[in-house]
């Protein structure tokens, strides 16, 4: 059996970060298992947050005295560490948003609606995200586009035949998801990428489930565009990010209006601020870019790929034991996975799982994920989908062995 | 594990393996269609009312262990029932669903059994949804009379 010393990572002194995981839920240890729906905060990130409030907070891009100023900075050095985080090129490239999902609905809007036109084509994935499909729904409505999806074999591995036949000059667009949420597949972007760009078309990389787990260089991954949101990687909520090619944010239209964003209002005319001002309309989430700022530090801290490589471990030995009981299925058996356990017990509701799993002090995940045509391609109402972050324990994944034997003990 | 019991009771873990009044009535006098768009769950509700009495009544559902129960249970209790009856335990389930049992005993003792799920929030609308989408059956029948 294998042990955390297999792995060069001290997960004990790390979970010291993270003052929810000594918590009880239900009278029970809290086992968190829902880190891909929302990541818990280490005390860095609270700490930001407390420090902004208790010591320096005022309005940002406004104020002339030193605490505007100190926020202002604050804010800015958390856009610096976006930048530095998925290597763009510039800190110019970050916009702020309230998450991926907000982030995705900018590119729509603001690119979309000004750059693509009738009979254009859209191309995503059946393991979208609802995020990824229904701003491109709403586009492809309104401006009379056609939205394509790459099919997947029942691995949850993309058919990138199929892809390529999809591929032509009306394509415009080509919007993936980098690892799915529900089946936890880490898809091929650079070569989807790659092909993307022999036709002209604009990438864009939904980096909500891979932000935390994979290193990302936008640059060699050849994308226009990538979304994420804050919580996901530790952060806060409310709070996530746009990156966009410069030379594309310069040219596209505000996506919101108001205050911040603009040179000059008189009432004829509006000049708009440079970007990455021009999309940052209105007071901004301060707390929520500072919190996102730490988050992004401390994950550079412990090391993106100890993290990864412990994360990995974790999904090894989580895969090895569910495997070992005959009545649950995984769903997303795909050979490139992050650290997410999808699956389904004979014959037991996924909502009954959650609910046992919940009095054992277990949380996660029950349901459709937003990824309903994930599970109309498999042709189940839900899945219980349990998944790993750094901060778990080789225990944690036997409490969750343990649990899905007592919910078969149960029902049986 | 005693809480889980009470939840997880063997009368619904019964009645979700062995769901009573599975099916569906050709000609109904009402039916409806309940869904919940939090859990995906469904049920198709055929009841048959004659003389102002529900001389029989069936169901199909997917969903989980405590909503096909709920519905199991439902139906056994209101058949044979006149449409007042029917009315009146839907009423002592409403009240066990959102007072539980605490300062009430249930005239109907089969109801007993809903008892623990007033502590588990997300739940309760799993145990409703059947006995909602009956009440939204039977009342369009009085909207026709």
């Amino acid at each position: 059996m294998m042990t955390e010393s297999d792995c060069n990572f001290d997960v004990n002194l790390v979970r010291q970060d993270f003052p929810i995981l000594s918590k009880q839920m239900n009278s029970k240890p809290l086992v968190y298992l829902d880190s891909a729906a929302s990541t818990q905060k280490p005390k860095a990130v609270i700490n930001a947050i407390i420090d902004l409030y208790s010591n320096y907070y005022a309005n940002i891009h406004r104020g002339v005295y030193l605490f505007s100023q100190l926020s202002t900075d604050k804010y800015e050095e958390a856009r610096l560490a976006v930048k530095n985080y998925i290597n763009a090129q510039s800190e110019k490239e970050i916009i702020f948003t309230r998450g991926a999902t907000e982030s995705v609905n900018l590119i729509a809007y603001s690119y979309g609606r000004y750059f693509l036109n009738e009979g254009d084509e859209i191309i995503v994935t059946e393991m979208e995200h609802h995020a990824n499909i229904v701003p491109w729904q709403q586009l492809a409505k309104e401006k009379k586009l056609v939205l394509r999806y790459i099919p997947m074999n029942d691995n949850g591995e993309l058919l990138l035949d199929e892809y390529e036949k999809m591929l032509s000059n009306k394509t415009k667009i080509v919007s993936v998801v980098h690892i799915s949420n529900s089946l936890g597949t880490i898809n091929p972007v650079k070569y989807i990428f790659d092909k993307a760009k022999e036709f002209g078309a604009v990438t864009v990389l939904d980096a909500s489930q891979s932000i935390q787990h994979t290193k990302i260089d936008v640059q060699s991954l050849n994308c226009d565009f990538l979304a994420f949101s804050g919580h996901k990687i530790y952060g806060p909520t409310g709070i996530g990010a746009l990156y966009g090619k410069l030379d594309l944010l310069k040219k596209m239209e505000p996506y919101q209006t108001g205050g911040d964003m603009i040179l000059s209002v008189t009432f004829e005319r509006t000049l708009f601020a440079e970007v990455p001002g021009k999309f940052e309309a209105g007071t901004q989430n301060i707390e929520g870019a500072i919190g996102l700022g730490a988050a992004i530090n401390y994950v550079n801290n412990l090391g993106i790929e100890n993290i990864a490589k412990y994360e990995h471990s974790l999904l090894d030995y989580a895969t090895s034991r569910v495997l070992e009981i005959p009545q649950v299925k995984i769903i997303g058996t795909a050979k490139e996975k992050a650290s997410v356990i999808s699956f389904i017990i004979e014959d037991v509701h996924p909502h009954d799982v959650g609910t046992i799993f919940d009095k054992l002090g277990v949380a996660v995940r029950t349901g459709q994920h937003c990824t309903e045509p994930v599970m109309r391609h498999f042709n189940i109402p839900a899945t219980t989908r349990a998944s790993f972050a750094f901060y778990n324990t080789i225990d944690d994944i036997n409490v969750f062995i343990n649990s899905i034997k007592e919910v078969i003990s149960i029902f049986d | 594990m005693s809480e889980l019991n009470e939840l997880y009771q063997e009368i619904i873990l019964d009645h979700n393996k062995n769901p009573r009044n599975w099916g569906i009535i050709e000609t109904p006098s009402n039916a409806s269609e309940g869904f919940n768009p939090l859990c995906g769950d469904h049920i198709n509700l055929y009841v048959k009312v004659e003389n102002n009495r529900i001389v029989d009544i069936k169901f199909q559902a997917t969903g989980c262990a405590i909503s096909k129960s709920s519905a199991s249970i439902m139906t056994t209790l209101m058949k044979g029932k006149t449409l007042d009856e029917a009315k009146e335990i839907y009423n002592e389930f409403h009240e066990i669903i959102t007072h539980g049992c605490a300062d009430f005993e249930p005239l109907n003792e089969n109801l007993e059994i809903f008892c623990g799920v007033k502590d588990y929030p997300s739940r309760v609308k799993c145990a409703s949804l059947a006995w909602h989408t009956f009440l939204d059956a039977i009342d369009k029948n009085n909207n026709k009379e």
